[in-house]
């Protein structure tokens, strides 16, 4: 034990003799630490709050979505959900509720119209029950409700990012917007999301009642619907699945050989998918960083085997006041473990600090954080590359013949 | 061959046909030949001859540096060449205390770690590391040094500081290979002084050197040339062996 701190003393001050190159030489492991800090905690940060968003639809909800194999669309067949198929699913599946259509008006951006200002918003017509998701909802004024819904008003939710464009005042409600040709009031105004990405802005929405929606997307072709559900117990998921399956199927005339041309969606599926996306990618970045910490440990051994033939004649003197072979190897590798270490810590508070500057820049990452296992990895393995980088030099030192060392000019 | 030295108790050091090769090119060099020599407990010896002559040599396979290629070695009557590297390194540990012509002093180091660092390798505790450090350093007259670096230190000083690392550990042999060589003569004259003065306590010296007026100091002085001994002479003086 007493020996091991010696050596490590030794180590620490051969480090501290030569500050600057310690520093130049464990660049790689700074880097490498701190790109992997960086990376894994904006990544984990945009996974968590993409998930929790998803979760907020519940982990028992259900979105189906019209779906067309690429040859079916090739052939000019579009598939559609219409309200039909709505009022069927309520009607003949048991075991759900809040079961919602969601009708996009103009889903990439529909003209909006205030006084002399003018914008392009989101546009989405839906039933009441699509604010009991959870993830919108007014915070001024109301959302849809059933009597707007039944008469067809034409009344509008809007987002805050709407507001601003408009040039509308802080409470809105009770003005008048212009889409489609039609004044829509102003009932409610939603809460704030913030930005996705840093480009697409969630607050850029406004929602009609549906049945304004289909009025207005006239008669001749049946509106294109997305519907959402959510099933009473989470246990009847497959079930329910299988008979919405069987109801639109005998709806939309399919043939068994034909395949569905819609698709069911649950959010925990959604969330799976995405963790596998970012386990993924947190992989790949793993690599690339292992990579970099690889080059950062040939870095330090190259540097300690220079440094080994710098101070030949000093592990000469070493070994003439009695250090032996182990001494001289447990010194040396010592010193690649605290160098790997000092870079691992300098590039842990970088990444993290980088991290948190990131968050600070991009809103919509605000969650950035630095997992323990991130750290706890990122230790070991620059600990593992220095001792194992480490070992060449020791050994070239430890194997010095004192007699030569000590003539070593 | 010269005569074999008599000593009255057994010797602290004995080597027994001590020989040793070299490969150089193509040639073999034969450093040592057949060299016999027994050193007694404070004896103050010198080994003396021109450069290229084996004194170097022997002084490394005495102070356990370098091993022979044939011979045997006794130290403190142990048999050198069955020790592996490891037990080697505690002998010079232990028993040797080297002192060499360019101090070879730790240059990241103050005094008194310097002093200290022969005891790292024998698991003295720290506290005590220091104790003795300070001590020997005081012995050599340096005890207001201990937090100077060598290259804060004077030539003379930094030979003392390497004396005080010889002695810390209180080798059986103190082994100074040129001692002197880069002092100027007034420094050197105090160096010997010590010499001599650590010899009347009891050490063992064996000096190395090319220099007669060096050589003088010691008791017995052995000279080597082309790798044996070719004198072995003993200065008449009460007192010594």
């Amino acid at each position: 034990m007493m020996q091991l701190l010696e050596a490590a003393r030794a180590a620490w001050n051969a480090i501290r003799a030569h500050l600057l190159r310690a520093a130049l030489t464990v660049l790689g492991m700074v880097i490498g630490v701190a790109a992997v800090i960086v990376v894994v905690a904006v990544l984990h940060g945009f996974a968590h709050t993409i998930t929790s968003q998803f979760k907020s639809l519940g982990s028992n909800g259900l979105i189906i979505v019209p779906y067309e194999t690429q040859r079916a669309e090739l052939a000019g067949i579009q598939a559609r959900l219409t309200p039909g198929d709505l009022i069927a699913i309520r009607r003949q599946v048991r075991g759900i509720q809040d079961v919602v259509p969601v009708l996009p008006m103009a889903r990439f951006g529909g003209s909006v119209r205030f006084g002399n200002h003018s914008t392009d918003s989101s546009i989405t017509a839906t039933t009441p029950a699509f604010a009991r998701g959870g993830v919108q909802y007014p915070v001024q004024g109301r959302f849809i409700v059933p009597g707007d819904d039944a008469t067809r008003r034409p009344v509008a939710v809007i987002g805050d990012a709407v507001i601003k464009n408009l040039g509308l005042p802080d409470h809105p409600d009770g003005h008048y917007v212009q889409m489609f040709g039609t004044w829509f009031k102003v009932v409610g105004v939603l809460n704030k999301l913030g930005t996705l990405l840093g480009v697409l802005n969630q607050d850029n929405q406004i929602y009609i009642p549906f049945e304004t929606g289909v009025s207005l997307s006239g008669r001749s072709t049946p509106p294109d619907i997305i519907i959402q559900l959510q099933v009473s117990r989470a246990q009847a998921i497959a079930l329910v699945e299988a008979r919405i399956t069987r109801v639109l199927r005998e709806r939309h005339h399919l043939q068994p050989a034909q395949g569905n041309d819609f698709k069911i969606q649950s959010s925990g599926e959604l969330i799976k998918a995405l963790t596998k996306v970012f386990n993924i990618i947190t992989l790949v970045v793993a690599a690339i960083v292992g990579i970099a910490l690889l080059v950062g440990g040939v870095g330090i051994m190259n540097v300690l085997l220079v440094s080994v033939t710098e101070r030949t004649r000093e592990i000469g003197v070493l070994k003439s006041l009695g250090a032996t072979r182990g001494d001289i190897l447990l010194q040396f590798i010592l010193e690649a473990l605290l160098l790997s270490m000092l870079g691992a810590l300098i590039g842990l508070f970088l990444g993290w600090g980088l991290s948190t500057l990131v968050a600070h820049l991009v809103p919509a990452l605000a969650a950035a954080r630095v997992p323990a296992w991130i750290v706890a990895l990122a230790l070991g393995f620059t600990a593992a590359v220095g001792l194992i980088f480490g070992i060449a030099p020791a050994a070239k030192a430890a194997a010095l013949d004192p007699i030569d060392a000590l003539r070593y000019e | 061959m010269s005569a074999l030295p008599i000593a009255d108790t057994a010797p602290l050091l004995e080597l027994r046909g001590i020989t040793k090769r070299y490969r150089m090119g193509d040639s073999n060099v034969h450093a040592l030949q057949e060299v016999d020599l027994a050193i007694a407990r404070n004896e103050y010896v010198a080994f003396i001859g021109p450069s290229g002559s084996g004194k170097t040599t022997l002084m490394n396979i005495v102070g356990c540096l370098d091993r022979p290629s044939g011979g045997r070695y006794f130290l403190n009557g142990k048999n050198v060449e069955e020790l592996d590297d490891t037990q080697l390194a505690r002998i010079r540990n232990r028993e040797i205390g080297f002192v060499f012509q360019n101090f070879n002093l730790l240059g990241r180091a103050d005094a008194l770690h310097n002093v200290m660092q022969p005891l790292v390798y024998r698991g003295t505790p720290l506290r005590e590391r220091r104790r003795l450090a300070t001590e020997a350093l005081q012995r050599v007259g340096l005890g207001q040094r201990l937090d100077h670096l060598p290259n804060q230190l004077s030539g003379g000083q930094r030979q003392r500081v390497a004396i005080a690392r010889a002695l810390v550990g209180s080798p059986s042999i103190l082994l100074a290979d040129e001692p002197t060589g880069n002092l100027d003569s007034s420094t050197a004259q105090e160096i010997m002084a010590m010499f001599a003065a650590l010899h009347s306590a009891g050490n063992t010296i064996v000096l190395v050197t090319h220099d007669a007026e060096v050589a003088a100091h010691a008791h017995r002085t052995i000279t080597l040339r082309d790798g044996r001994v070719i004198a072995d002479s003993r200065r008449a003086e009460p007192g010594t062996t």
